[in-house]
């Protein structure tokens, strides 16, 4: 309270300067409440004074000062009755001001605003659109339920005004009336259905936002303005278009079926190449079964991708969960780098585009891969942006990348913001159990941090050193007797509990220090934390379990002093324990089992990204932030099995075409112009009659014919306008099209000779790549090269039946928005594609864009025969990963085998014979392989471009074997993503010899 | 969607409040102080605190809080991109968002926000229909307006409201027709201890200044649009000439705009303008400790850098700093440890450099970490992506514009560890 009188006092003095100084008087002192009180009295008055005033300057300053006290939260409702009386003033601000107060108060003198309903009726009939608009806002924001039904009539007529701003505002006023009075639900809808129907970009974020309050249960008013919706979508204003992604989303769930693959779960797409051939040939089977993406999904698809390059943060979120939980997955990786954008706006903004990517980096490690280095952190990012950083690092953490990581996290560590470094410490315990290569050399890091002189860290250090020994349940008996050392000088509860816990659960490799450490803490027991105390209470039991001769006397003592303890929790434990371990007459049959249940075998804890459980809420919704269930939080569904009727979308289709034929006729002589679809010829005519109203005029023309139809009846209308479309269509467009769009024609012509293509065919990528897939299983390199060849030409070919339907499905005036397909194209490796740039540098050429591998082959090749290499076996293959080492490597994973009966020491690379130019990256020497077992490593190689051979030596601690591997020519290219025509160019361009 | 909107100051105290549907007790804030208070830092309040009724979504500018209260499920960044355009707009209007600006002009604020949200849904968020809906305070316009009595409330609907260009409103006139575009670079980038690279990027914006009278339709050409590797445009440019022909055609808004922002592919390597030579030392016995920077020009393409400063956070056991800068002036705060250094100008005959010492704590064992250095600097007429301009066009008027583009390159985020 006290704070907030202050705070009145400060603003009172600020705001004086707006005042004229007439309150200088007035203000005197305010001090106490009392004081406030009665100033506010004599302020009052001398408002009311100035608002009954007959000069507009008075009342508006009266008017200004009081949305001044409305800012600040002070109540001013007692003037009501003095400025209800303005609400017909003719001075536009006076007006407005007057609306601010209604808004606030009407709620609670909802007789007395009765008094300005009428002045609203009369305003509404305006010819002016802003009046009979504002007139709307207004009435519908006055939170009076006697006034619902006048409410409802305004709306009623507003939606079938002529002008879109008003209708606008009918859309908002749905949802201000469904808050009002739920009851009216019915009557709402059917208002939402109409105005659903509109086609102008003004109202449909609106209209669809008054949807999803409303009725977002009913999914079948939008099957009729599905396409509609979408192809609006690129002009519609970014705020609606958030709604109408979010909206679209759900609805492509519920009338789709899934684009994923078969098979392709969300988690073993890593694992792929792991399965044996016979596994992969039963997958190929299964995903040959074709798949046909709806037209229409892919019409959604493919026209929000464009908003990808949004300025508002928003809508690029919105879109990109529309791909990650719509489109097919080889096209949901364009999104990463428009997300790794929105890294550089605000830290509000980062920290919800990181969350998401947290949870979308788990399931897709692929995704992110390439933009790890946009993730490291910097000492000057806030520290929730810092650990939600190191997250995505951890989910991004491979085989190949972590030495680059250890080495990052290196610095980390020794931030000085401490609670960051504590999670770096937890990162690495996660990167040592997720990648067994690395776990020694992190157990190895983490020790060394026990020595570190902050307590934070040391305790954390501890804390996750603990988790990992229980991982491995190899014998760790320096460590542990190091950290018991630790006990005397570490405070931390949760440290300590982890050292006594460790302590405990290996008392019998550490039969020395166990009682030792015994006594010590139970010298200090009752100062110790809760947490402690129980852990205290363990050790005493397991070893009074194992070594009960020694430490018998010390475990009573202890137990004796947890029986009085001040917490209930220690004292429950104390005799549950008590009546376990110490044999007495009472002791049940469980007490035999006593050494079986404390000294079980525990299961190692898992170290799960806290990110793990994230993804069943829909992406980028305030549900996935909070991870818990929002209000109003609406369930993304799963994909039907089998997708409904199609043909429901079609109906108005139509109705559709009708609608848009007026607008379409001017279009077609310039075809060229094709961003701002309808709006393009609508700016034409303002741009050729600069005045405002004439332009509206016009469009409100074709608003009075459309809406005439519809109050006709909608299936009555087989209006002139309507038929004409329907025969249009009737001819299969090609008359229509041809008028203006040759290149369409063309299409059609190849698509023709194309012998797959029927109107309900295409095939999808999945399957075209999934028979390159098969196919190049058994052919030898080389010629497999030239199959995907072909297989993409194929693919290109059927990939034009596809957009040719659906853009049979369009309207002339959208043309498809030609989005470059991602396409499995192999191409040139970084070095050649740099030397491309140079040569080309017409405006026209593309972007190339590397995209991650469509296929990766588990073929192995031999590198080392277990004969020739006395018992290590060596195989590698091609991963077809971006190489860590550099830009210009070729990443190689080398598996290495030991088929002896003993261990190998000291693997590592010898000697290397590589020819001028070419440059390998090793693998850090392998101290030990056991018997039978196998270790994967992966190095780096610069071929240079060329086939030439890499030789270098692999040694063991006793011999050396010479071995090389030369690459074949597949596995220097890089995959990147173009579009037809700019494949076609390069190609061109290319050396013969090269293709 | 948005119920309510608080503003706070960085003291606590809740100076602005504005409610779309009924009114939500201030009270609701008590939620946001308390993890105000558990952040210790302005920077580390969570932007989405749930409480018991309601959501609090919050962004942190100007060293204010604005603090949207919502009740049901949205998209976070929804708000948070509709709140930060909140403070564009005051910004735009103002010139500055600071409390006692907001204070004063508490009622065209009301106004504004009125305009901008209808029943919690973004109404009029473009700062050319605000303005044509509410006219910003000048002075000229409050003298005009006292003795007029006309408003600063425009009584027309604007006209972008309606049409296909929103962002432009119509009937525009200048006497000095004239576009200015500045191709602006900031360079992003942590380097190692031992001055190698660990990460650097390079992100552009193209911010224009169009005052053109009339409708025209400008299109801008680059002669290496190849180096873009990830744009986003401002509203108004087409997206299928981009696609297709790598060309930027738009009908520009009137005034001050960001045409696109860009980012330069990863793939072409990005040259560091600048080195730091460093020499920090703690030693554990000792309570003192030698701290030595100079800061050179290292790939310039022979321009000057200007505007160079370098600060570092010191870590907590330094007491003071005793140093002499070869030129400049440098402070440093006991207090927060913050060492900043205004360098201004490098002349790469004389190296600026910055010696000296600091006093620890005595007792104190020496820091884990050495500072990290970030820098600051300013590198004119120059773009260091190399991206050029290539022409830019006008269609659609008959006059000729004044036009004129400026290259400049900004250190972003930059960062050296020691």
């Amino acid at each position: 309270m006290s704070s907030n009188s202050f705070a009145y006092n400060e603003q009172s003095g600020g705001g004086e300067a707006t005042e004229l100084g007439q309150e200088a008087t007035s203000t005197i002192s305010p001090s106490g409440a009392f004081g406030l009180f009665s100033s506010d009295m004599k302020k009052n008055e001398d408002l009311k004074q100035m608002l009954e005033s007959n000069k507009d300057s008075a009342k508006l300053d009266a008017m200004k000062r009081i949305v001044g006290m409305i800012a600040k939260g002070k109540n001013a409702s007692e003037l009501f009755p003095a400025v209800v009386k303005n609400v017909a003033s003719k001075n536009i601000e006076i007006k407005k001001l007057v609306y601010v107060y209604l808004v606030r108060y009407a709620e609670e003198q909802q007789d007395l605003a009765l008094l300005s309903i009428s002045t609203f009726q009369r305003a509404l009939k305006d010819p002016n659109q802003l009046i009979r608009a504002s007139a709307l806002r207004v009435l519908s924001s006055i939170r009076v339920p006697i006034i619902v039904p006048i409410m409802m009539l305004a709306i009623k007529e507003a939606s079938a005004d002529l002008s879109p701003y008003v209708r606008k505002n009918a859309a908002h006023a749905i949802q201000k009336l469904y808050s009002l009075d739920p009851e009216q639900k019915e009557m709402l809808i059917e208002i939402i259905e109409k105005l659903l129907k509109d086609k102008s970009t003004l109202v449909a974020g609106s209209v669809v936002m008054a949807f999803e309050e409303v009725c977002p249960d009913r999914i079948d008013l939008i099957h009729k303005n599905y396409r509609k919706l979408c192809n609006l979508l690129v002009d519609v204003e970014e705020w609606g278009q958030v709604v109408i992604i979010h909206m679209l989303t759900r609805y492509a769930r519920t009338q789709f079926v899934s684009p994923w693959k078969e098979g392709d779960g969300l988690e073993d797409n890593e694992k792929d190449f792991y399965d044996s051939d016979e596994e992969q040939k039963e997958k190929a089977d299964k995903r040959k079964r074709p798949y046909t993406m709806d037209p229409d999904h892919r019409l959604l698809i493919r026209n929000t991708k464009p908003l990808l390059q949004s300025r508002n943060a928003a809508v690029v979120m919105a879109v990109a969960q529309l791909y990650w939980h719509i489109a097919p997955k080889s096209e949901a990786g364009i999104i990463s780098k428009s997300l790794v954008r929105l890294l550089r706006s605000n830290r509000e903004v980062q920290y919800i585009v990181l969350q998401n990517i947290a949870t979308m980096s788990i399931q897709r490690k692929g995704m992110f891969e390439p933009y790890l280095k946009s993730f490291y952190v910097r000492s000057t990012d806030p520290t929730m942006i810092k650990i939600l950083k190191l997250e995505i690092l951890t989910n991004l953490a491979n085989e190949a990348n972590i030495s680059t990581l250890l080495r990052e996290f290196q610095t980390y560590v020794k931030s000085q913001d401490k609670q960051f470094a504590a999670a770096t410490i937890q990162t690495i315990g996660r990167c040592a159990t997720s990648i067994t290569e690395v776990s020694d050399t992190c157990l190895n890091g983490l020790v060394c941090l026990l020595s570190n002189r902050d307590e934070i860290v040391v305790a954390e250090s501890v804390v996750v050193i603990k988790k990992l020994l229980q991982m491995q349940p190899i014998q760790h008996g320096e460590i542990i007797k190091h950290m018991a050392k630790l006990l005397d000088s570490i405070t931390v509860p949760v440290a300590r509990a982890s050292i006594l816990w460790l302590i405990g659960e290996n008392c019998e490799r550490v039969p020395k220090i166990a009682p030792d450490v015994l006594r010590k803490t139970a010298k200090s027991f009752t100062s110790e934390d809760d947490l402690v105390k129980l852990q205290i209470l363990n050790l005493g039991a397991k070893l009074y379990l194992t070594n009960s001769k020694q430490t018998k006397l010390l475990t009573q003592y202890i137990l004796n002093l947890g029986k009085y303890d001040q917490n209930y929790d220690i004292r429950d434990r104390t005799r549950f324990i008590r009546q376990l371990i110490v044999p007495n007459e009472k002791s049940g049959a469980l007490s035999k089992y006593a050494k079986k249940i404390f000294l079980a075998q525990k299961p190692a804890p898992l170290l799960e990204s806290p990110f793990k459980d994230r993804d069943h809420f829909q992406l980028g919704t305030l549900s996935h932030t909070l991870n818990t269930k929002a209000t109003g939080y609406l369930e993304l569904s799963n994909w039907p099995e089998v997708a409904p009727d199609p043909s429901v979308r079609n109906v108005e289709v139509i109705e559709l075409a009708k609608e848009w034929t007026p607008a379409g006729k001017a279009k077609k002589e310039n075809p060229d112009e094709k961003f701002y679809s309808e709006s393009e010829e609508e700016e034409d005519s303002s741009e050729s009659s600069s005045d405002s109203e004439s332009a509206s005029g016009s469009e409100s023309g074709e608003d009075e014919e459309e809406d005439h139809s519809g109050d006709s009846g909608e299936d009555s209308g087989e209006s002139g306008s309507e038929s004409e479309a329907g025969k249009g269509r009737a001819a299969k467009h090609a008359k229509a099209r041809g008028k203006g769009d040759s290149k369409d024609v063309d299409k059609e012509k190849e698509n023709s000779k194309s012998s797959e293509s029927s109107s309900g065919e295409s095939s999808s990528i999945e399957e075209s790549s999934s028979d390159s897939e098969s196919e190049s299983e058994s052919e030898s390199e080389s010629e497999s090269r030239t199959i995907t060849k072909a297989k993409e030409k194929k693919t290109k070919q059927d990939r034009n039946p596809l957009t040719k339907d659906v853009s049979l499905l369009d309207l002339d005036d959208f043309n498809p928005v030609s989005s470059p397909v991602v396409l499995p194209t192999p191409a040139l490796s970084p070095s050649l594609i740099a030397d491309l740039e140079g040569l080309n540098l017409s405006a026209t050429s593309s972007v190339i864009s590397v995209s991650t591998p469509v296929f990766v082959p588990g073929k192995t090749h031999v590198l080392l025969h277990r004969m020739s290499g006395k018992g290590l076996a060596a195989h590698y293959f091609f991963p077809r990963q971006p190489c860590i080492f550099g830009d210009k490597m070729v990443s190689v994973q080398i598996t290495l085998n030991n088929t002896t009966d003993q261990k190998i020491e000291n693997i590592h690379v010898g000697g290397k014979k590589l020819p001028m130019g070419m440059q390998m990256h090793v693998f850090n020497p392998i101290e030990s392989l056991e018997p039978a077992g196998s270790i994967t490593v992966s190095v780096g190689i610069d071929f240079c471009d060329s086939t030439q051979t890499a030789s270098f030596q692999l040694c063991t601690k006793d011999d050396c074997f010479s071995v090389n591997i030369q690459p074949p020519v597949g596995e220097l290219l890089l995959p990147v993503a173009m579009s037809e025509k700019d494949f076609k160019k390069e190609q061109g361009q290319c050396p013969e010899d090269l293709l | 969607m948005i119920h309510s909107l608080f503003l706070i100051n960085s003291s606590g105290d809740i100076f602005l409040e504005k409610h779309w549907k009924s009114v939500v007790s201030r009270s609701v804030c008590d939620y946001f102080f308390e993890a105000q208070e558990r952040a210790t830092e302005a920077e580390n309040v969570p932007p989405v605190i749930p409480t018991p009724h309601h959501y609090l979504l919050s962004v942190y500018r100007h060293k204010i809080f604005f603090v949207a209260v919502i009740q049901t499920e949205v998209p976070p960044l929804f708000v948070i991109e509709f709140l930060h355009r909140v403070v564009d707009t005051f910004q735009d209007y103002f010139g500055v968002c600071s409390e006692p600006v907001i204070k004063d002009n508490v009622v065209v604020v009301y106004e504004v926000l009125e305009e901008m949200l209808d029943n919690g849904f973004p109404l009029a968020t473009e700062s050319n229909i605000l303005k044509e809906l509410i006219k910003p305070p000048t002075i000229l316009r409050t003298v005009v307006n006292t003795i007029t009595g006309s408003t600063n409330v425009g009584d027309q609907l604007p006209t972008g409201q309606l049409s296909v260009v929103p962002w432009r409103r119509t009937g525009v006139k200048y006497t000095n027709n004239e576009a200015y575009f500045d191709v602006i670079e900031e360079i992003d980038a942590i380097i190692d201890k031992s001055g190698s690279t660990i990460t650097a990027e390079i992100q552009g914006v193209i911010d224009a200044c169009v005052k053109l009278t009339g409708m025209p339709d400008l299109t801008l050409s680059f002669m290496n649009p190849r180096l873009l590797d990830d744009v986003s445009f401002h509203p108004c440019v087409r997206f299928k000439r981009w696609e297709s022909e790598r060309i930027l055609s738009f009908i520009p808004p009137d005034g001050n705009f960001r045409l696109l922002s860009y980012h330069v592919s990863a793939q072409n390597l990005v040259a560091i303008p600048v080195y730091v030579k460093h020499n920090i030392s703690f030693r554990d016995s000792s309570s003192l400790g030698r701290f030595e920077i100079t800061v050179g020009p290292k790939q310039t393409m022979g321009k000057t850098i200007e505007g160079v400063t370098v600060t570092s956070q010191l870590p907590r056991g330094v007491l003071n700093m005793s140093l002499v800068p070869s030129q400049g002036a440098h402070t440093f705060d006991p207090v927060t440890k913050m060492l900043s250094w205004d360098v201004g100008k490098i002349n790469p005959q004389k190296l600026p450099s910055l010696k000296g010492t600091m006093s620890l704590q005595a007792g104190a064992s020496k820091p884990d970490e050495n500072p990290t250095i970030n820098l600051q600097f300013k590198i004119q007429q120059l773009a260091i992506s190399g991206l050029k301009v290539n022409r830019l066009d006008m269609y659609g008027e008959k006059y000729k514009p004044f036009k004129g583009i400026k290259y400049m390159t900004k250190a972003g985020k930059f960062q050296v560890r020691t």
